[in-house]
């Protein structure tokens, strides 16, 4: 091989090989703990590629060979795929040490009735932690994180007013069931002055200070069959659980956002949209989405989010 | 591939082949090294009586969070523990070092003790020093096939044995020998045991010094703590070159008073301390980078001087104003400074793990709602309290407040809260407080964790915040 002198002047090897007369190439070897470390890359890519999935052949790929995952799949069959990262988190999700012993304990739960459950501080915090997850994954979206709703949307779940009920079995129905909560419009029903009526009676139920004569002209058309409130809201109004009816003399309003209006008048505005307008809101059922054992866990966590009855 | 000289990017290896010596430090070597060799090999297979948890005396659960040293069971709050120890560990080798050098080096580092067990393994298969050379320069033949790999697969049989000794510390260790070899282990166990198999058989037997020399960080920023009073292994160069220079014994200059008159030092240039190096440096060219201050050339020299009838000491451990006929105060301003930071952190450590809370609590506070408006218009906050019994006894636990007049309080409808042994739970709790109107802010209150029948744990009173909706109404 050729010598040629470096910038540092020192000896440094050429290729040997030269253009144009005169230029050439220094050869700088790379050093051997890079080379061998290189080739043991090269040698585990070649390993690799027996065992594992790896390289595109027409629509398909090479699946690896002697290395099979055996899951079980959402519909109870026992399948045997080749590697890949999907079945591999399948498998773990079932097998896992952690996940056999939350199933383990989940099915203890499931076992359990709820009187035991909410007497059960350890059953409480597991249901906590678990339920939590459910409800993110199913019940967020509409009722929030913390179950605190959107006022006018989707009743808030952190408070101790229960539309439907909240006892442990109420909320179970709601849960599995779902529910379709419906108060008619009557904007072609009451005059805009009757309107004004019941709208202060009903504040005046909560013990809002309205002005007492009209609240009194709108008791008239409550409690009698010329508006017929009281069918659902019942004479008390405090809500008929079975109709979803709202329980109108307590601090809570789930539609009408009375708590957040600066004065009276805005207030009354509020409970007479509602009344002309009416409701319709209508929550899935999740019997079909949800396994027994998740809704008994998200019954219990939804109990426990407000403190139910 | 490319010359291998000046031009090349790494300085070649130059093989080293350490002698063997007897002495005094070589024995105190060979103690440090069985005694730490007992505690790491056998720790793991000591059994230790609980109340509650695994019988090892010493073992560190991550999946439960918990570990076990003996009597002290350490929680995942008590992380803050391993910074002390470690604090206490880099204060403890800033000093030393700034007493003695770099004893640490020379004794206790684990890549001295392995190499160290590593050489002796080489020697009784291949032979001492001038075997093994013969032996590497041989060609290859049956006996050196045989002797090579003998002493590749004990160096293995060594290093697998460390990795899976380390692994066994972080579960029950009869039980995961078991697993380990029936291929039911974890997978994280297979990959520490035979990580630490590659490190160690790589490190110990095949880099060696180089990892001192290249490697260690702490080889490097020694430099920092040393300084002329700090002790080194050093050549008499006064005695051993005399006014000339040193130079083997030969007729001439056999007695030393012949080598007085002739101006030659002590130094017979046998070259034991050379051949004995681990690092493979020549003592008597100063202080090196290199050095780690295990003194087997000291051991080597007073073999020498001993069979001479000569007065030990050529090389021998000496400070830079030592070696200049001045005191080298063992306290100084620097080690008087570092002993007593260590001190300060040993007490803090002992404080701190003496005080170990029986019982910890924590309030979180449930942010989403920050607060709710209840039917008959109370603000109700929520509180998930986090209970830890760190005792191995049951402890039955009474929830209360106080600091919000007229407030009321529910943890669910719980007879009694048991906290089981080294056990933590999380409760829900609610306050429910009729604020005043418009009131907003917050106001700041105390939830009391009581425990039930246990005198000697005290109530613990934890800060919490009551936050109000104000405005509305």
């Amino acid at each position: 091989m050729n010598q040629t002198k470096g910038k540092t002047g020192s000896a440094v090897q050429t290729t040997g090989h030269a253009w144009d007369g005169d230029i050439q190439e220094f050869n700088n070897p790379l050093p051997g703990w890079w080379l061998w470390s290189f080739y043991a890359t090269v040698a585990f890519a070649i390993v690799y590629w027996v065992f594992y999935p790896a390289w595109p052949v027409a629509d398909s790929y090479t699946k690896g060979v002697m290395n099979t995952i055996t899951f079980v799949d959402g519909e109870g069959n026992e399948k045997t795929t080749h590697w890949n990262t999907r079945s591999l988190l399948l498998k773990d999700m079932q097998e896992g040490k952690m996940a056999v012993l939350s199933h383990e304990y989940m099915n203890k739960v499931a076992a359990a009735r709820y009187s035991e459950i909410l007497a059960d501080a350890e059953m409480m915090a597991f249901t906590r932690s678990m339920a939590k997850g459910i409800f993110g994954d199913n019940c967020a979206p509409c009722h929030g994180a913390g179950g605190a709703g959107v006022i006018g949307l989707f009743p808030n779940l952190a408070d101790d007013d229960w539309l439907w009920g909240g006892g442990v079995e109420d909320i179970e129905t709601t849960v599995r069931d779902g529910h379709f909560g419906f108060m008619p419009a009557y904007s072609e029903t009451f005059s805009e002055a009757q309107l004004d009526d019941i709208a202060n009676y009903v504040l005046s139920l909560s013990g809002q200070p309205v002005d007492a004569a009209a609240s009194a002209r709108g008791k008239t058309i409550f409690q009698t069959n010329e508006g017929g409130c009281y069918y659902c809201h019942t004479p008390a109004a405090t809500g008929l659980k079975s109709q979803g009816a709202a329980n109108l003399t307590d601090q809570i309003w789930t539609i009408a956002d009375v708590n957040g209006a600066a004065d009276l008048e805005t207030k009354k505005e509020r409970v007479k949209q509602v009344i002309s307008n009416g409701v319709e809101r209508r929550m899935p059922g999740w019997s079909d989405r949800l396994s027994p054992a998740q809704i008994k866990l998200l019954t219990v966590y939804v109990h426990e989010l407000g403190g139910g009855q | 591939m490319a010359d291998a000289g000046k031009d090349a990017l790494y300085q070649q290896r130059i093989a080293i082949y350490p002698r063997s010596v007897k002495g005094r430090f070589r024995n105190f070597k060979w103690a440090v090294l069985g005694l730490a060799y007992s505690v790491y090999f056998l720790l793991p297979w000591l059994r230790w009586e609980r109340n509650v948890g695994p019988d090892q005396a010493v073992l560190f659960d991550i999946t439960g969070r918990k570990f076990y040293v003996f009597n002290l069971v350490a929680h995942s709050q008590d992380l803050l523990w391993l910074v002390g120890f470690l604090l206490i560990a880099a204060l403890l080798l800033f000093f030393v070092t700034g007493i003695a050098g770099r004893v640490f080096c020379g004794y206790f580092c684990f890549q001295t003790l392995w190499t160290d067990l590593y050489l002796l393994i080489e020697r009784l298969v291949q032979g001492d020093r001038v075997a093994r050379i013969r032996l590497d320069r041989s060609p290859w033949n049956a006996n050196k096939l045989l002797r090579k790999a003998g002493t590749h697969i004990l160096w293995l049989a060594v290093a697998f044995w460390t990795g899976l000794t380390f692994t066994l510390y972080w579960d029950n260790a009869p039980q995961l020998l078991v697993k380990w070899f029936t291929g039911s282990a974890p997978f994280a166990a297979y990959a520490t045991t035979l990580f630490l198999t590659a490190t160690t058989y790589v490190m110990a037997g095949l880099a060696r010094e180089q990892v001192c020399t290249y490697m260690c960080p702490y080889a490097r920023f020694q430099s920092a703590m040393f300084d002329a009073d700090t002790r080194i292994v050093a050549y008499d160069e006064a005695r051993g070159e005399g006014a000339q220079a040193r130079h083997k014994i030969n007729r001439e200059l056999k007695s030393r008073e012949q080598r007085r008159q002739q101006g030659v030092g002590d130094c017979i240039d046998c070259g034991f301390c050379v051949q004995v190096c681990p690092t493979g440096i020549d003592i008597r060219d100063g202080l090196q980078v290199q050095c780690i201050s295990c003194a087997l050339c000291i051991d080597a020299c007073d073999a020498i001087m001993d069979s001479l009838g000569w007065e030990r000491g050529l090389i021998r451990y000496t400070s830079e104003t030592e070696s200049e006929g001045r005191k080298s105060p063992v306290w100084r301003p620097k080690t008087i400074a570092y002993g007593l930071v260590l001190l300060i952190a040993i007490a803090g450590l002992v404080w701190s793990v003496s005080s170990q809370a029986p019982l910890e609590v924590a309030v979180v506070q449930v942010r989403q709602p920050l607060f709710v408006r209840l039917s008959d218009g109370r603000v109700q906050n929520s509180y998930e309290l986090h209970l830890a019994n760190k005792t191995d006894e049951a402890i039955e636990l009474a929830i209360m407040m106080h600091g919000l007049a007229g407030a009321e309080l529910d943890v669910g409808n719980f007879d009694a809260l048991q906290l089981a042994p080294q056990h933590s739970l999380r409760v829900l709790a609610r306050v429910r407080w009729r604020t005043k109107h418009r009131e907003k802010g917050s106001r700041g209150f105390f939830l009391d964790v009581i425990p039930q029948q246990r005198r000697d744990i005290g109530m613990i009173s934890a800060p919490a915040t009551f936050y109000m909706p104000g405005g509305d109404r």
